[in-house]
């Protein structure tokens, strides 16, 4: 009876939701292979085996299969919400179409449709350095331009650079974030397909931003990207990532795993944005390593899903490394942001910055979870975090939970700053007095309060994020 | 004579909403009654807490006053006529035709100078406007009143000096041309070179279609800009009306005086 009642109220709220989110279309269901649902030897033996994998790739994914079925769920977080997960209902590999596009004509008519209403090839035209779009578990249009291959710059799906470029693969992937390093760690390597693969060779600026964009496309699907991006010596690279996803009945699990390797003097950008549809599990497990002298900075924005777990990592494993995390949440109805940042100093003067804005609404619920460790022997790092939370109403919630861990004091500094706030009305009053309307005035006041973060993305990621803010403020009226 | 009545403002009682969950209000107005006419500049003064800011929000309409009694009319330009106000947002009274100037004006951090005014152009004129145009209109208003252009590409009012911050509030009057503005306080905490420069801006804008209520404590800004009525107001009621040489007479005998002799009457 229980059961029957939830199975009701689910239902309720997805044809609300349907109706209600933006990118909520999907094209039929033309996947060629399906495997079956749930988790087992069997499946992952299969996934290895049509991809045609090395032997060491399939050892490493039973490996990570036997650490995923023994590993406990984590016991913070949204505890309840993860128990809800229903491992043994999700497929585990979809491949979409047989062979890869090479180029935009080879692409199948129903996915460039869904490119089309994303908007991708207007952004590739602008300045794409390369297209990897990944269309359910399988990279389906693939380019690279031509000044990128020049460069030396390797820009790949994950499973062709396995194919073509082992060597490199083997010796970096799963090096930051091995199997056993949590249970949906675990899952991905087991089960991973697609994702992005990059590497930048010294002394290479590559002043194009690179860009991928994903989507899940069938119902009850997990989607488990790997991407591993590596900046050799001196080099520069800024990587793009930004989904959105249509609404279906029941639950998807989206969970990636992404390695940043930001060699010695290295700089890496990973930007993000997510705007999942609200039944997606979205629990992502992103870390990098930052040598000597190396810049490592995720900009991550989750605007949907359900439950969002998150918390971009940086090591500072070298002398002057440093690290950046800025970040939003926007937690809505029925929506969980638990997200944040990890950031440990192993290296003497290690520099470190934490921007975390979030926004809650309607019964929204964001917390901010951080650690900044800094090790023995890290003398003179230096530290900053700043969280800032808007609540739109007074039924929303915000938590924040900053832990420090500091186990050097010479020439150590750490600075914490945490806000709570409401929309103030005075602000209101003032825009309201010159001709702009409630609701606009606060898409404003919003949109100003998350602009340290919107600043830092490219245009046309940034002209949407406001938009998005400002569609989501119209639909608070009444 | 009401064929030219912009403004009227009649037996308005208002009170300050303290706390709405216990409905404890503090009452701030007790009858104010006001002719404004198009095109004449009138000067409310008066001492600390006679209730010049609460009229100025309440006509604005601020959320947190409460009208009890009495009655505003604002001149519709559409019909021509006088309605009512009351029941209009601060948005809708703006588009009308009416302006506040801010005492203090609110900071908006992230908020671009630039796209606030844009936006805010938009909505009083109830179009669009191209982004040349826009910025042709504004590079001519900025240098009309002598303000640093970088000012414009700041967040609004953030960090801003206080003489900035009014500066920022003439040069919103300037590009958004309202049927009536009220100046709350224009005049306060600006050195001489900027209550010239503020006045200037006023001036620049007085023509026979338009109307100013200017709030202040003091006569200096009354030296630049030259009123055509002046009211006194105390405790919530205008107490005194007359012309320019009110000016001169409160600024020998004070206020004092005048709510003395209010009193006896």
């Amino acid at each position: 009876m229980d059961s029957l009642t939830k199975d009701k109220k689910n239902k309720d709220k997805s044809s609300f939701e349907k109706e209600d989110y933006k990118y909520g279309f999907h094209d039929p269901d033309n996947s060629v292979y399906k495997s079956e649902r749930g988790l087992s030897e069997e499946v992952v033996r299969n996934i290895s085996k049509m991809k045609d994998e090395p032997q060491w790739m399939l050892d490493f994914r039973l490996n990570a299969l036997a650490i995923f079925l023994k590993k406990p769920m984590p016991n913070w977080g949204d505890v309840e919400s993860l128990h809800n997960i229903k491992f043994d209902d999700i497929f585990y590999f979809v491949k979409s179409t047989e062979k890869q596009g090479r180029n935009w004509d080879e692409v199948p008519e129903d996915i460039k449709n869904t490119f089309d209403k994303l908007g991708i090839p207007e952004a590739e035209q602008k300045f794409l350095g390369g297209v990897t779009a990944q269309y359910e578990s399988e990279v389906v249009y693939h380019s690279i331009r031509e000044d990128l291959e020049k460069l030396g710059v390797l820009f790949t799906d994950m499973d062709t650079a396995l194919k073509i470029h082992p060597e490199i693969v083997k010796k970096y992937f799963a090096t930051i974030i091995p199997p056993n390093d949590n249970k949906f760690a675990a899952l991905n390597s087991a089960a991973w397909s697609g994702g992005s693969f990059i590497y930048v060779p010294p002394d290479t600026d590559v002043a194009i931003p690179l860009q991928a964009y994903f989507r899940i496309n069938t119902e009850n699907m997990g989607q488990f990207e790997r991407t591993l991006i590596i900046a050799d010596k001196n080099s520069k690279v800024h990587y793009i990532e930004g989904c959105t996803a249509p609404t279906y009945t029941s639950d998807s699990l989206h969970s990636a795993v992404v390695e940043l390797i930001a060699l010695e003097g290295a700089t890496i950008r990973y930007s993000t944005i997510q705007n999942w549809s609200t039944n997606v599990y979205n629990l992502v497990t992103k870390r990098a390593v930052a040598e000597k002298n190396a810049r490592v900075e995720w900009v991550d924005g989750n605007i949907g899903s359900k439950l969002t777990m998150k918390y971009p990592a940086i090591y500072l494993n070298g002398e002057g490394a440093h690290g950046e995390v800025l970040s939003i949440a926007y937690a809505g109805k029925n929506q969980h942001q638990d997200a944040g940042s990890k950031i440990v100093h192993a290296a003497p003067n290690t520099t470190s910055n934490i921007l975390s804005k979030s926004l809650s609404k309607a019964g929204g619920h964001s917390s901010y979870r951080g650690l900044v460790k800094v090790h023995a022997g890290a003398y003179g790092s230096r530290t900053n975090v700043q969280c800032d939370a808007l609540m739109l109403d007074d039924k929303s919630r915000s938590d924040t939970y900053p832990y420090m861990e500091i186990e050097e004091e010479n020439g150590v500094k750490v600075h914490h700053e945490a806000t709570v706030s409401k929309v103030d009305d005075d602000m209101l009053f003032y825009l309201m007095s010159r001709g702009i309307s409630e609701d606009e005035a606060k898409g404003m006041v919003i949109n100003g309060f998350i602009e340290p973060f919107t600043k830092e993305l490219p245009m046309e990621y940034a002209v949407e994020l406001n938009r998005l803010i400002q569609l989501e403020m119209e639909g608070a009226i009444g | 004579m009401s064929e030219n009545v912009l403004l009227e403002i009649t037996n308005l009682h208002a009170e300050y909403v303290n706390n709405q969950e216990d409905n404890e209000s503090i009452k701030i107005l007790n009858g104010i009654n006001l002719v404004i006419e198009q095109g004449k500049t009138h000067a409310i003064m008066g001492p600390n807490g006679s209730g010049k800011s609460t009229l100025s929000a309440v006509l604005m309409g601020h959320p947190a006053y409460k009208i009890t009694e009495g009655e505003i009319r604002f001149k519709n330009p559409e019909s021509g006529q006088l309605e009512s106000i009351l029941e209009l947002e601060p948005h809708e009274r703006a588009r009308l035709g009416m302006f506040l100037s801010f005492q203090s004006p609110v900071s908006i951090p992230g908020l671009p100078v630039s796209l606030f005014l844009r936006n805010s152009l938009k909505n009083i004129r109830g179009k669009d406007i191209p982004v040349r145009e826009f910025r042709k209109e504004l590079k001519e208003n900025l240098s009309a009143l002598e303000m640093n252009p970088e000012l414009t590409k700041r967040y609004l009012n953030e960090g801003f000096s206080g003489g900035e911050k009014k500066r920022m509030e003439i040069l919103q009057l300037s590009l958004i041309k309202p049927a009536l503005a009220i100046l709350d306080e224009i005049d306060s905490g600006l050195d001489i070179d900027a209550l010239r420069q503020v006045s200037n801006g006023i001036n620049r804008l007085v023509d026979a279609n338009r109307s100013f209520v200017l709030i202040t404590h003091y006569k200096r800004l009354l030296e630049y800009v030259k009123p055509d009525k002046v009211h006194i107001l105390s405790k919530g009621r205008i107490i005194k009306e007359g012309g320019n040489e009110l000016v001169e007479t409160l600024e020998k005998d004070g206020y004092e005086a005048f709510v003395k002799a209010a009193e006896v009457a």
